[in-house]
């Protein structure tokens, strides 16, 4: 099949329509209403349902309803958008509902600008609602990867009963880039005995719930919870990788940013330095376990951020002070320059950082 | 890398519209695209810019950080990003709009009046199509053909009556480099 140029987007919008999404509640809001504009003209025709909620509360609410019928179904938003959607975002985890909420990263915090950034990811990767519990969070860094991940977002989202996140910076929304729609589409959604599709579908009552009051009940559920966490954390993590062999400066960088850091990986191969890139795919689970395996041969990281310094501390767990790790961003819908990117790493080489 | 074209100018002078055009043609013949677009809050006459990256390999960064070819619909777009083009890079002046001359020598500069040029071909709506006909021409990374053949895939169909105009645009502008080029060689 030949490819088409979409916008990413309009790559997300039909990833989720594609991975039998059937729901979307959400609100417009830049850098992506043409994920919602796409959407609404598309789900309606796979007999789907779009609805425009009132605001970015009752969208997520409208998802745990959903959800928790069993359907596959999703909302996106930005900034603050998502800001509004945390309560719920808790509510979705305390019930294990499966649900897909994608964030398009606006520069920030408070109404900021539609500059594209990536300063939530502590607020998606360390929970941004209250009480314990962890989302998955995807990044892609390609048009192509933003439709592929969410066959995956959905899976993931099924297979764990959990909230997944897709998470990727503004501009990613409007980039456009050649995308392969591949062959025929067929979905298996796992049977989920669990929804509340009323007694005649199932034996017994279901009963989706977080509100447990006695706190004897509610740590049993935070055990569960946790064991499930970690069961996710040892089999999920996932990351790319670009000319590592043989690298003595690793940088670290997620999303659109981890293209921009390619380049500047090539450039300083060029010049002999020995720089490689590890891209993480899930934010969370963070992929400690092969960062940690490139610490005793590293000579400094670099993480490469639009904000200013938030994944570096999952890097440092990663290490665990074998090696420096150092950052540099750019903030406020700002985007690192590749060159810039290079200076950094010429500093790194030439100067006595590391051991 | 083949090409990274930077397209700047204002909201309403189809500089989006005419990098998403570039994508798509070149995509056609089997190159490796990205489009990258930068815009304002504003609907019209705020900044409106993007880049165009087209290779024969994997596109690493899709940021258009030192272009080899400059599109300045305006005199602004051109005294902000002449300076980032690279040695020996190419400028294609709006000279319709672009008041300020190009102020580095290292660099091979086409003026091209687009809007007045619209204005004579009977419909203003066009100028982004003269300027990307010069550059097809100056570049020769797509042909004019597989441009016109992109136009019916990235139009609305409710503007697919504009298509013989612009081709005539994307024909004039093209027509107009190759007087420019004569010019150089004398």
């Amino acid at each position: 099949m030949s490819k088409i140029l979409m916008k990413g987007n309009e790559a997300i919008g039909e990833g989720a329509v594609r991975a039998g999404c059937r729901y979307f509640f959400g609100y417009p809001i830049t850098p992506q209403s043409e994920l919602t504009h796409y959407l609404a003209k598309r789900l309606p025709e796979v007999g789907g349902l779009f609805l425009q909620a009132e605001s970015e509360v009752a969208s997520i609410n409208m998802v745990y309803g959903a959800a928790a019928a069993g359907a596959r179904v999703m909302t996106s938003s930005s900034g603050p958008g998502i800001s509004l959607m945390q309560e719920g975002l808790s509510f979705l985890a305390g019930s294990e509902l499966p649900s897909v909420v994608v964030n398009l990263m606006r520069g920030g915090p408070g109404l900021g600008n539609i500059a594209p950034s990536q300063s939530d990811y502590f607020q998606a990767a360390k929970g941004g609602g209250h009480g314990d519990y962890h989302m998955i969070v995807l990044a892609p860094n390609t048009v192509q990867e933003m439709l592929d991940t969410m066959g995956n977002a959905f899976d993931l989202a099924d297979k764990y009963r959990n909230p997944v996140m897709v998470m990727a910076d503004g501009v990613m929304g409007q980039m456009m880039e050649p995308v392969d729609l591949g062959g025929d589409v067929r979905v298996e959604i796992p049977p989920k005995s669990w929804a509340t599709t009323g007694m005649a579908h199932h034996a017994g009552k279901n009963v989706i719930n977080s509100c447990l009051v006695i706190p004897e009940e509610m740590e049993e559920l935070n055990l569960k919870l946790e064991k499930k966490y970690k069961e996710i954390s040892q089999k999920e993590q996932v990351c790319d990788e670009y000319m590592l062999e043989g690298a003595d400066i690793v940088l670290v960088a997620f999303g659109l940013v981890s293209r921009i850091c390619m380049s500047a990986v090539e450039k300083a191969r060029a010049m002999g330095i020995k720089a490689g890139l590890i891209r993480p795919v899930t934010l969370w689970p963070f992929p400690a376990g092969f960062i940690g395996k490139t610490a005793d041969k590293t000579r400094a990281y670099l993480t490469v951020e639009m904000n200013m310094g938030q994944m570096i501390e999952d890097v440092k767990l990663a290490v665990c002070g074998r090696a420096p790790v150092y950052h540099y961003g750019r903030l406020g819908g700002m985007v690192p320059d590749v060159r810039d990117v290079l200076a950094e790493i010429k500093n790194l080489h030439e100067g006595d950082a590391g051991r | 890398m083949i090409e990274a074209v930077y397209i700047a100018g204002h909201g309403g002078q189809g500089t989006l519209s005419t990098g998403q055009l570039l994508a798509n043609a070149c995509l056609k013949e089997g190159k490796f695209v990205a489009y990258l677009p930068f815009y304002g809050v504003e609907k019209r006459g705020g900044v409106s810019n993007c880049g165009v990256t087209i290779s024969d390999q994997r596109i690493s960064s899709p940021f258009v950080a030192e272009p080899t070819v400059l599109i300045a619909m305006n005199s602004i777009s051109l005294e902000k990003y002449e300076s980032a083009v690279v040695p020996d890079g190419l400028v294609i002046a709006n000279s319709s709009l672009v008041e300020n001359a190009v102020t580095r020598d290292d660099v091979r500069v086409v003026p091209i009046p687009a809007n007045e040029e619209a204005e004579q071909m009977g419909d203003p709506m066009v100028a982004n199509n003269i300027i990307l006909g010069a550059l097809l021409e100056l570049t020769g990374v797509v042909s004019i053909q597989i441009v016109a053949e992109s136009l019916k895939e990235v139009l609305p169909e409710r503007h697919h009556g504009k298509i013989p105009a612009n081709v005539r645009a994307l024909e004039r502008g093209a027509e107009l480099a190759r007087r420019h080029k004569i010019r150089e060689n004398k």
